[in-house]
Parts: structure tokens; C-alpha cells; sequence
């Protein structure tokens, strides 16, 4: 499992590269399907601040539109930030605020 | 020995016949929960508590004959009858020295006890002899109210002898008592009445404010803290009832909820003077205030009537609190309407020793709008969490509705800059609502803009705050005026405001004064830019505020001595060319800002979008919102001062919506600068990373 993750990076890292020799303020965040397994798919987004979201999904679960997905990486995003304002919060720490766990899991539970 | 006697209460009614024998002293603290596992500081004291919350649950339901074991209150070595007062102070006292679940008392803290008595050693060594614990070798409930009526009875100058138990007599004065018997973290169930809770706590209340103090080593009000420290002893000292009983409030209201509290004011409500300080004191997180408070309050309280009380009570923060708060507020920011930012705030919090994912989590429950620093309210928020937090509160999941920016906003429009404190007579409900509206956008805007400049432009933070005080004044200013002026268009003046609000709270940042500054150079040579006549960097800003009046009225043809009412039609009629006029001035405008700066084109083009649902504000009928060729009419935007009343409303939205949308391009801007920093910072942390990886193994060699 953690193989595939890194795998994914990977691909994130290869399409930031290719892209990001603009350096525009407009930059695809959203990367799209990165990688179809068999078993499932990884989604990938980008943020300003190189962050890098990865969104795996199962292949069996079809019923998850490109549209869900970005609207699931916004509100991660939204959520990320909310936490990295938090000055107590040190970046690079695994992030342990619950309001952002609760997001996440409820997108999780959403999603099914 | 002592065990084995009854003892009899007072008029109470409790005839308790039982012995206490230890064992069943410690079940009865096996009852209530004991909050030992909590992150109290002062362990004893919670199961002090604990022990204080069953004695009293004992004393109330005396009656019950199963119940009699708690005797404890009041079996002696003799028969020795407690008075109501005597009862409750010895019970207080009594929980203040537990020190473990057994029945004895720690001798550590009775010695303590005893010396605060201030009766000389060979006395206390009587007193401990007459009552039985010598020979028993600790102090048992019994052998500890025996000894604190031998000690009453050596203040008041009778022998120590056990005949003394017997008389009447005052309780006995301790002073400078450490520990306070009071719970923190109550687990005691609400079924418990007022009436245990009035049991003794006298010095508990005392003791409160030195184990705040040390709990909030870390502030700066050492001074006060002393001085408020000294109040309170007064009081203490004097065996008299009422200092007592109103501490024992404290007490009671803490432990208890609301709903006993409120028993407990019906029942006693003769006795009970200083209905209001427990609620004073219902949030433990005060320091010196509420000690303070309590001291002043027990006679100002004496005749206030029942006070109504609320599930929140540690959540509400009490006026001392807030005076306490603002203090601090004021030491970390001059300014109460100005906001804390985050690296500042993180340090001032963590001097309060608290653990990093606690911090981390007040923070999240304070900062409501997410933006990275604290406003006023905010700030008193995580203070107040932070003092709960202290004190053994545990830290809830989500905001008390107390505690919550709404309420806190109330109370902040007081508070206010004085400079408002006119206009919020004036207008009242209407002008809280933009004053609220204006803070809390100021708040979104500022801490956003400060925490993305943080690192980088601090004192142009505080230039802002400057800033956002002058123009705060120059939107009172303005809605005095407006409101009086134009009193029937309320509903439409409110949106109106609160753009205006809006905007003038962006005016602040400090990307405006990037923005002046980029705007000031390409301004002066153009010919329609003469109309900047000011030397102001608002000179787009001004552009539009002399464009408004010019707009309204500067090209009526009538003259310009109509009422308002009038001129509104006046207006759209004459709308149409003075738009274009404006337009056309912007298009000239955006020309010469493009040859100076991309951002500044941003800024003017977006100036130009805004001006089109202004005027579609004002003049719903008028269709001309496309580029029309500009009139032939010279656009004298210093024109007439007809109609101040709509024009200074126009001016300000619009300066307002232009402000807004410069802003907006600013951080867009902004943002993109510092993402490009932020990469940086990061690659180069990796490199860093890297070679330390790469050094480690060559180190370990």
C-alpha cells in the first residue's frame, strides 16, 4: 500500500516538473487521476506551497465524479490551511487537530 | 476511640448515632468519582473534593438513616454539637487537610492548618492530645473537628480541655491557608444540594488566589497579584459569617450546577448575602480579579437578590476576567481593535506552560475565523480556555456558546475605541451592527494580511493598526453624518455600510501602502489624474470620492440648492453622462497606471467594475451600464458640494468597493510572491535535510 503512495509522488513529482516552469499564479492544483491500478486510483493536488494532497480511491467505488474529487481536495485544502494557521501547529509535524480529522473522516464516510 | 462516639448535629437535623469507622469512610469516597486522574495540579485537592462533595452529600440527606455514617461532620470524642456554621467551615476544613482516601488527615497539612491558627506550639500540642489523635496517631474525622473546636476554643481563651467543646463558640481563624478545598473538576453529581456545598470552605476561597497565582507565574501582574492578595486576608481574618459564607459560595457554585446552586439559593436565601459572587467566581480562571472581587463584592452583594445562572458558568467569562484579559490584550497590542498576531500570541501562550497539542487546540476553538491571529474576543477566548485549561477544565470540543465571538462582540462594542463611543449613542442598534460587521472584517482582513507578511513586513502590520484606527474613525465619521442626514433609506443604507465597512477595514492593510505607492507615481501627469488635487496616496481613492459628488449633483443643471429628495431623480437623469464620465476618466487612468505598474491596472480595472453596481445601486432604473463615449463635458470631479448627504453615502461605497478590489489584487499578488518564497524555503530545507542525512552516517562512523 505504502508502495503505490510513493509511486504516486512520484507521478506528482513528474507532472509538477513538466508543468511548473511557468510558475504561474493560475497552475493546475489539481493533477487529476495520476495512476490507474486494478485496484484503485489516485488522485493528486498541489497546493501553492507544494503540498501535495493524495486522494486514493477505491476502483470498485465508480460512482466518484472528477468534479467530487476536486470538491473533496478543496476541502481538504480549506481544512489544511485552517490548520497551518494555527501558530502552535510546526509544519512538517503530522497535523493533529480534530476539526481537521472530523473533515476528513466525514469526506471518508461520504464517500463510502 | 473517637470512632466509636455519635455525635449529635445541630439544628440541622442531622442525629447522626453511627460510628465511622475507616472503611466505611473510604467507601464513601469510593461514591463520587474521584477526579484523581485528571490533570489537576493539586491531586489532594481534588480528592479532597471529592471527600468534601460526599461529606456534603452525607450532611443532605442526613435525615435518611442510611446515611448517618457521614457523621464525620460532626462525631467528636465527645458529644460535641456543631452549629450549622461550625459544621460546614469544619467540613471545608476538613477536605482542605485529606490528603489520601482514608479516613485520616494528613498530618502534614493539619500541622499546617494548626499553625495557621496562630496559636502557640504547646497549645497546638494540647489540642492535638485532647482530642484523641496522639493516641491515635492521626487525625481521624472525628479527632480533626475536635481539635478545630479546641482551637476556637484556645482563641477565644478557654482552656484546652475537652469540657471547652462544649460551649459556644466562634470558629476558629486560620489565616494564610495554601490549599483551597474547592473542586476543580467536578464530578460531583448535581443531586448534591447547596446546602452540603456551604460546607465549610471559608479558606478555600482564600487559598484560591495564590494557587492561581502560581498557575499564572508566567504573566506580568505580579504587583497586582500581591496587592489583591492582601484584600482578601482582611476579610479572612475576621471570624465573622458572611466572608465565610460567600466563599463558600464560590465553593458551592463551582461544584455545583446550576441547578443546585439555585436550590441552594432558595434555601437560603436569607443567609446567603453574595448571591452574585459565586457567579463571579464560577469561572475559576480568574486570579487576582475575582479574589479582589470577592473581597469588594461581600458587601455590595449583600443586597443584590438571586442572580440567575447559566449551564456555562466556567465558560462565562466574568467582568474581572475581562478587565484581566484586556490588560494583557493591551501589554501584547496598544490597540483593542487591532489583532494579536499568531508568532505573538504563540509565545504570550506559551508562557502558560501549557502542553503544545493543548495550545493547539485552543487555538483552533478560538480562532474562529481562521485567519492566524486574534482578535480582542479571540484573544479572550483562549485566555479563557487557557485558564480553565489550568484549573482543571477540560478542554471542550467545541466553542461554549458563551465563549463564542457573538457574545464576546457585545461586549467588545463598549469597549470600543471612544472615538465611536458618539455615533454608537447616536445610532445605536444600527451602528452595532456595522461596528460589529466592520470588526469582523477587519479581523478577517487584517490577521490574513498579517500572517502572510509576517515574516516580513511587522511594522507595516502596526502602521496598519494605525491606519485601520483612523479610517475606523473616518467610518464612524461618515456614518454619523450619514445617518442623521438620510434617515429613511435604512435597509438600504445598511448594505450600503457595510460594503463601505468592508472595504475601509482593507484600506488598513498594508498592501494598501503598496499600493499607494504604486499608484502615486503613474497618478500625477495625466490630465484627468489632475483631479487628484490632494497629495494623498488615496488618490484613486479621492478620485472617486470627488467623482461621487460630481455624479450626484456636479452636472444637474438645475442649481444645487435642491433638497435630496429631488436631486435622487436629478441624478439618474444625469447619470448617464457622468458615468460615462467616469468611465471614460478610468480608461484614461487605467492607460497611464499601465505604463506603471500590471498591478496597478489590476487595481483600476477592478475600481472600474465596482463603480458599475454602485451605480446600479443608486439608480436601479438607469440601464447605461456599457462603455459609452465620453461626453463632451468636462469632468470637473471637484464639483459642486450640492448634495454632501448622498454623495458622502456614494463616495464612501464606492472608495469602499474600489478599496476592496485593490486589496484584492494586492494579495493576489502578494500570494503569488510569497508561494514562489515558500518554494524556495522549501527546496532548500530538502537540500538541507539532505546533506544532514548524507552527514549523519559519516558522523556515526
Amino acid at each position: 500500500m505504502s508502495a503505490f503512495l510513493h509511486t504516486s509522488l512520484d507521478v506528482v513529482e513528474e507532472k509538477i516538473s513538466a508543468v511548473g516552469k511557468s510558475l504561474g499564479d493560475q497552475r493546475e492544483l489539481y493533477l487529476g487521476l495520476l495512476y490507474p491500478t486494478e485496484d484503485y486510483k489516485v488522485y493528486g493536488y498541489v497546493t501553492n506551497s507544494k503540498v501535495k494532497f493524495v486522494i486514493v480511491v477505491d476502483s470498485s467505488n465508480t460512482s466518484l465524479r472528477d468534479n467530487e474529487i476536486r470538491s473533496m481536495f478543496r476541502k481538504l485544502h480549506n481544512s489544511f490551511t485552517d490548520v497551518m494557521c494555527n501558530p502552535f501547529h510546526n509544519p512538517g509535524d503530522p497535523i493533529q487537530s480534530k476539526a481537521f480529522d472530523g473533515i476528513v473522516s466525514g469526506m471518508m464516510v461520504q464517500t463510502g | 476511640m473517637s470512632l466509636s462516639r455519635a455525635a449529635s448535629l445541630s439544628p440541622q437535623g442531622t442525629l447522626l448515632s453511627e460510628v465511622i469507622p475507616p472503611s466505611s469512610w473510604q467507601k464513601k469516597q469510593q461514591n463520587p468519582p474521584l477526579p484523581t486522574g485528571n490533570r489537576s495540579r493539586c491531586p489532594e485537592q481534588d480528592v479532597s473534593i471529592c471527600l468534601l462533595v460526599a461529606l456534603l452529600q452525607r450532611i443532605l440527606h442526613a435525615p435518611a438513616p442510611g446515611m448517618d455514617q457521614e457523621s464525620g461532620a460532626a462525631s467528636a470524642g465527645s458529644f460535641i454539637s456543631l452549629n450549622e456554621h461550625e459544621q460546614r467551615y469544619y467540613s471545608g476544613l476538613h477536605s482542605l487537610c485529606q490528603a489520601d482516601t482514608s479516613g485520616q488527615l494528613s498530618s502534614g497539612k493539619v500541622a499546617e492548618l494548626f499553625k495557621a491558627s496562630q496559636l502557640p506550639p504547646e497549645a497546638l500540642h494540647k489540642v492535638t492530645e485532647v482530642c484523641g489523635a496522639k493516641r491515635l496517631g492521626y487525625f481521624g474525622t472525628p479527632q480533626f473537628y475536635v481539635a478545630l473546636k479546641l482551637l476556637a476554643a484556645a482563641q477565644s481563651g478557654l482552656p484546652i480541655h475537652l469540657e471547652s467543646v462544649t460551649a459556644n463558640l466562634p470558629l476558629p481563624r486560620f489565616l494564610g491557608l495554601k490549599n483551597e478545598p474547592e473542586m476543580r473538576y467536578s464530578a460531583v453529581p448535581p443531586s448534591i444540594d447547596s446546602q452540603g456545598a456551604q460546607g465549610g470552605t471559608a479558606p478555600g476561597s482564600l487559598s484560591w488566589t495564590p494557587a492561581d497565582r502560581s498557575a499564572f507565574r508566567h504573566l506580568e501582574a505580579n504587583a497586582e497579584k500581591k496587592e489583591l492578595w492582601s484584600p482578601p486576608r482582611s476579610p479572612c481574618g475576621s471570624p465573622s459569617r458572611s466572608p465565610l459564607t460567600y466563599r463558600s459560595y464560590p465553593y458551592t457554585k463551582q461544584r455545583n450546577g446550576a441547578d443546585s446552586q439555585i436550590a441552594y439559593e432558595s434555601k437560603h436565601s436569607s443567609q446567603l448575602e453574595q448571591h452574585s459572587s459565586p457567579s463571579n467566581y464560577r469561572t475559576k480562571a480568574t486570579v487576582e480579579h475575582p479574589a479582589m472581587a470577592r473581597a469588594s463584592s461581600s458587601e455590595r452583594l449583600d443586597q443584590q437578590g438571586v442572580v440567575d445562572y447559566s449551564d456555562d458558568d466556567p465558560w462565562r467569562i466574568t467582568e474581572e476576567q475581562l478587565e484581566y484579559y484586556t490588560n494583557q490584550f493591551k501589554s501584547l497590542q496598544p490597540d483593542l481593535g487591532a489583532l494579536i498576531l499568531g508568532a505573538i500570541a504563540k509565545n504570550f501562550f506559551t508562557k502558560s506552560k501549557l502542553p503544545i497539542p493543548e495550545l493547539s487546540h485552543i487555538w483552533e476553538l478560538s480562532d474562529v475565523d481562521r485567519d492566524g491571529a486574534l482578535t480582542f474576543s479571540e484573544f479572550c477566548t483562549a485566555f479563557h480556555l487557557i485558564v480553565a485549561r489550568k484549573n482543571g477544565y477540560p478542554l471542550p470540543e467545541s466553542l461554549p456558546p458563551t465563549l463564542q465571538p457573538g457574545f464576546m462582540q457585545q461586549e467588545e462594542d463598549i469597549p470600543d475605541t471612544p472615538e465611536s463611543a458618539e455615533p454608537l449613542i447616536v445610532f445605536e442598534d444600527t451602528e452595532l451592527r456595522p461596528n460589529r460587521l466592520d470588526r469582523t472584517i477587519i479581523e478577517r482582513l487584517q490577521p490574513s494580511l498579517a500572517t502572510t507578511k509576517q515574516d516580513l513586513k511587522e511594522e507595516s502590520c502596526k502602521q496598519d493598526v494605525g491606519v485601520k484606527r483612523v479610517t475606523t474613525s473616518q467610518e464612524k465619521q461618515t456614518l454619523q453624518r450619514a445617518f442623521p442626514e438620510r434617515p429613511e433609506p435604512p435597509h438600504d443604507l445598511d448594505p450600503q455600510m457595510r460594503t463601505k465597512t468592508r472595504p475601509r477595514s482593507y484600506s488598513s492593510t498594508s498592501f494598501e501602502d503598496a499600493m499607494k505607492k504604486a499608484e502615486e507615481p503613474p497618478t500625477p501627469p495625466p490630465r484627468p489624474q489632475k483631479t487628484h488635487s490632494r497629495a494623498s496616496s488615496l488618490d484613486l481613492n479621492k478620485l472617486f470620492q470627488q467623482g461621487a459628488p460630481g455624479v450626484k449633483g456636479g452636472w444637474l443643471p438645475p442649481p444645487p440648492a435642491l433638497p435630496p429628495r429631488p436631486t435622487t431623480s436629478q441624478e439618474e437623469s444625469s447619470v448617464k453622462p457622468e458615468e460615462q464620465g467616469l468611465r471614460s476618466r478610468f480608461g484614461r487612468s487605467t492607460e497611464d497606471l499601465t505604463n506603471a505598474s500590471k498591478q496597478d491596472m489590476i487595481g483600476v480595472s477592478h475600481s472600474q467594475a465596482p463603480q458599475k453596481p454602485v451605480r446600479r445601486k443608486y439608480h436601479p432604473e438607469s440601464q447605461n451600464l456599457e462603455a459609452v463615449p465620453p461626453p463632451a463635458m468636462p469632468f470637473a470631479p471637484p464639483a459642486k458640494p450640492a448634495q454632501k448627504l448622498l454623495s458622502g453615502q456614494k463616495r464612501g461605497i464606492q472608495m469602499a468597493i474600489r478599496k476592496n478590489k485593490e486589496t484584492n489584487a494586492v494579495l493576489t499578488r502578494l500570494n503569488s510572491e510569497l508561494q514562489q518564497q515558500l518554494k524556495v524555503v522549501h527546496q532548500e530545507r530538502v537540500t538541507l535535510e539532505s546533506q544532514l542525512e548524507l552527514l549523519r552516517p559519516v558522523a556515526s562512523t
